[in-house]
């Protein structure tokens, strides 16, 4: 055993976890695992302009690649600029890992310069935190964090290192295997319940798959598909969870909830059984609670037992990793080897049912002649890409207008902050994405509000030489908000509107990026097409109708059967 | 309804902040709370009274499950159980209620554990209702201080072999 300092150990640490990229932001609290970083050279370290872009930059690495994204900053206003990125990745359950620096054991307390009590400040919004007190305990901590952070239910852990911890000496044994008494998640889901599922299954006629996130972080997208096509079951999905089912296949609904698809809604509100896999039944997704599925069973699989019966009564919990109950279930329909065609009269009568839902009322929106509707910009952004790019977005109607009018086939293709809707949080999970996925296509789909919440990240991204595209649909108000206030706040306008914007393409070319606007919508194509292809950081705004509305739309405490159509 | 929670926790800093923590941010009730190490040092043993109705108490017990620190929780109110809690109570005793105080103390089986020629300070266990009865009986004649351990608990074993 050798003889290590804490600063080489992180790095160490890093390398054995297989770890080659961080994002962060130096301090002087920090500046030893910097100096460890640059002596060895084998991590690279992304430098951003803002901690809460490295958060955000690290998640987006996380959420593209399925690996842990680390993040590296300096004590008190760097850890706290952090905070709103972990609250990101936790609500989301995105393992990620935050190194903080920390003044000496011997000052904390003191209310030293740049001391803030980060691990207090962010114990409800980690999955976990350290810190570390003893370098002694160093090797093990770090071991921990990495395993804590993407075992069971992923989330974020943070670690704070104080600056003697970082250069005391300890022996470095970084153990290969890990046992901790007091967290054993439950992957394995139970047989018996597997069954009892599987004969609800057999006896509905008017079901549905309700997939959440789950889906994605198992890697269950294949044994969803199998399943779905299996028994003829139709599929809807949560926010998290697009991507986790081919949007473009016959048996998928889109999205459900408060601005999911008429007929998703209508489908779960007339099902005789939900089969609930990796979702949590957010109240953006049961509406009004008491008047949500009256008529149907619910089987609800998920790794995390607090997400079942939290806020719906269940028949069925399955505990476990989705993947591995969606397995199951799959192997006793094919055990039983029931014919394709007896599944298929089963839900005969429901799918068409479901076919005149999608017919009366599917996603539209109105064309008028000289405006933009930035549905039609994200409709033409989807067939030019040919639905092949990863999307991230800001959080309001950017996001909604993305999750409707983009159709993705594939898991990991969109990166947006569902659970904490954290505005600010696409383009640096763009720049987390593309740093992952330097060949492929990584668009930010934003608006005018949220993209200037983390804009100095252009700079990094120009440093990094990333060819994140930008498409801001400007549409000069805080959109969702401003949508509230005139649905439900007798058009007041409270503070939404933007009466002053800065010239997004003379910006971007400040920046050294590139920049091309569309006021027209027969400038819709030829700008998608120029920045798309252009190479490097190309930001592509739009001026949209500024009044556009995201819809179907279920009012904020409404069942979501009482949808307002455009 | 009323629940008795027996949580095994690991030792460290920071490990009870998380589950007051989980009480407060959830929105969940603390009737009363009591700690310490158990026989082995690593570990600490915590009695937590709580009060909800039973999806509440369910998810309560998920939650607390849920933290890393957590190592074992048992509703120990779903069976048979001990439990028990002390007071100090300091009472005014002035010449007239001197002897009442101590009747009260010795129907109570109370332990006077300090003297002054205007009060006496009492040690009273026992489960909580009794603690409610002695605390009643004494308010009228003064109390001036108290102090209260809250709940421990523990499962009873089973009376057959």
């Amino acid at each position: 055993m050798a003889r290590m300092t804490g600063k080489d150990m992180v790095i160490e640490a890093l390398k054995r976890e297989g770890i080659d990229l961080v994002f962060g932001f130096p301090g002087g609290a920090i500046i030893d695992v910097y100096d460890a970083l640059e002596k060895d050279g084998n991590v690279k370290h992304v430098l951003v302009r803002h901690e809460q872009g490295a958060a955000h930059a690290a998640d987006g690495y996380a959420r593209a690649t399925g690996k842990v994204g680390v993040c590296l900053v300096t004590s008190g206003p760097g850890a706290t600029n952090t905070v709103t990125g972990i609250a990101t990745a936790s609500m989301d359950s995105v393992p990620i890992v935050v190194f903080t620096g920390q003044v000496p054991t011997s000052l904390i307390g003191n209310d030293a310069f740049q001391e803030v009590d980060i691990v207090g400040i962010t114990r409800p919004c980690t999955k976990h935190n350290y810190l570390v007190r003893d370098v002694k305990d160093l090797p093990r901590i770090l071991k921990e964090a990495f395993y804590i952070a993407r075992s069971g239910r992923p989330g974020p852990v943070l670690v704070d290192l104080p600056k003697d911890v970082q250069n005391g000496k300890a022996e470095f044994e970084y153990p290969d295997e890990i046992g901790l008494r007091s967290y054993n998640p439950v992957t394995k889901p139970n047989a018996k319940q597997i069954e009892r599922a599987f004969s609800l299954i057999r006896q509905a006629k008017r079901p549905i798959i309700y997939a959440g996130g789950g889906i994605i972080i198992s890697g269950a997208h294949k044994e969803l598909r199998a399943f779905a096509e299996a028994v003829n079951a139709p599929v809807t999905m949560t926010l998290m969870g697009l991507g986790g089912f081919p949007g473009t296949h016959r048996l998928s609904l889109g999205m459900l909830g408060m601005h999911g698809t008429y007929a998703a809604n209508m489908a779960m509100a007339n099902s005789d059984l939900i089969i609930a896999a990796g979702a949590r039944f957010d109240d953006r997704v049961t509406g009004k609670i008491e008047a949500f599925v009256p008529k149907a069973k619910i089987i609800h699989l998920d790794i995390d037992p607090t997400s079942i019966q939290k806020n719906v009564r269940v028949d069925i919990p399955i505990v476990g990793d989705c993947k591995m109950a969606l397995r199951g279930l799959l192997n006793i329909v094919e055990d039983e080897g029931r014919p394709a065609e007896d599944w298929i009269e089963q839900h005969q009568a429901w799918m068409q049912q479901i076919e005149a839902w999608k017919a009366r009322h599917p996603l539209t929106y109105k064309k008028e002649p000289g405006v933009i509707k930035p549905q039609y910009v994200i409709e033409r952004l989807y067939e030019m890409t040919k639905g092949r790019a990863i999307i991230t977005t800001e959080v309001g109607q950017n996001q909604m207008w993305t999750a409707q009018f983009y159709k993705f086939d594939e898991p990991r293709t969109l990166l947006t902050s569902g659970g904490l809707g954290t505005m600010g949080y696409g383009f640096p999970a763009a720049i987390g994405a593309q740093m992952a996925f330097p060949d492929k296509l990584v668009i930010d789909v934003a608006g005018d509000g949220s993209i200037q919440m983390n804009i100095q990240e252009m700079a990094t991204a120009m440093e990094q030489h990333l060819p994140v595209k930008i498409v801001i649909l400007n549409n000069q108000f805080l959109g969702m908000v401003r949508q509230w206030q005139e649905l439900f706040y007798g058009r007041r306008y409270a503070a939404t509107k933007f009466e002053w914007n800065p010239d997004f393409v003379k910006l971007a070319e400040a920046y050294g990026a590139k920049g091309f606007r569309a006021t027209i919508p027969e400038e819709v194509d030829d700008v998608l097409s120029r920045g798309l292809e252009a190479e490097g950081l190309v930001v592509m705004e739009f001026a949209i109708a500024p009044e556009e509305g995201v819809f179907p739309m279920v009012p904020a405490g409404k069942a979501t059967t009482e949808m307002l159509l455009v | 309804m009323k629940h008795t929670l027996s949580v095994l926790v690991e030792n460290t800093p920071g490990a009870l902040s998380r589950i007051t923590g989980l009480f407060s941010g959830r929105g969940f009730n603390i009737e009363s709370l009591s700690v310490a190490a158990t026989l082995d040092p690593t570990l600490s043993h915590l009695t937590l009274v709580t009060k909800g109705d039973d999806p509440i108490i369910e998810q309560i017990i998920k939650q607390l499950r849920r933290l890393v620190d957590v190592y074992k929780v048992v509703d120990v109110s779903e069976g048979e159980f001990v439990e028990r809690e002390m007071a100090l109570i300091k009472v005014r005793a002035e010449d007239e209620t001197r002897a009442e105080v101590l009747r009260t103390c010795d129907i109570f089986r109370c332990k006077v554990v300090d003297v002054s020629p205007r009060t006496y300070t009492v040690e009273v266990t026992g489960p909580e209702s009794k603690l409610k009865a002695v605390i009643e009986l004494l308010s009228p004649i003064g109390i001036k201080e108290i102090s209260r351990t809250g709940t421990i608990a523990m499962a009873r074993e089973k009376k057959t072999a």
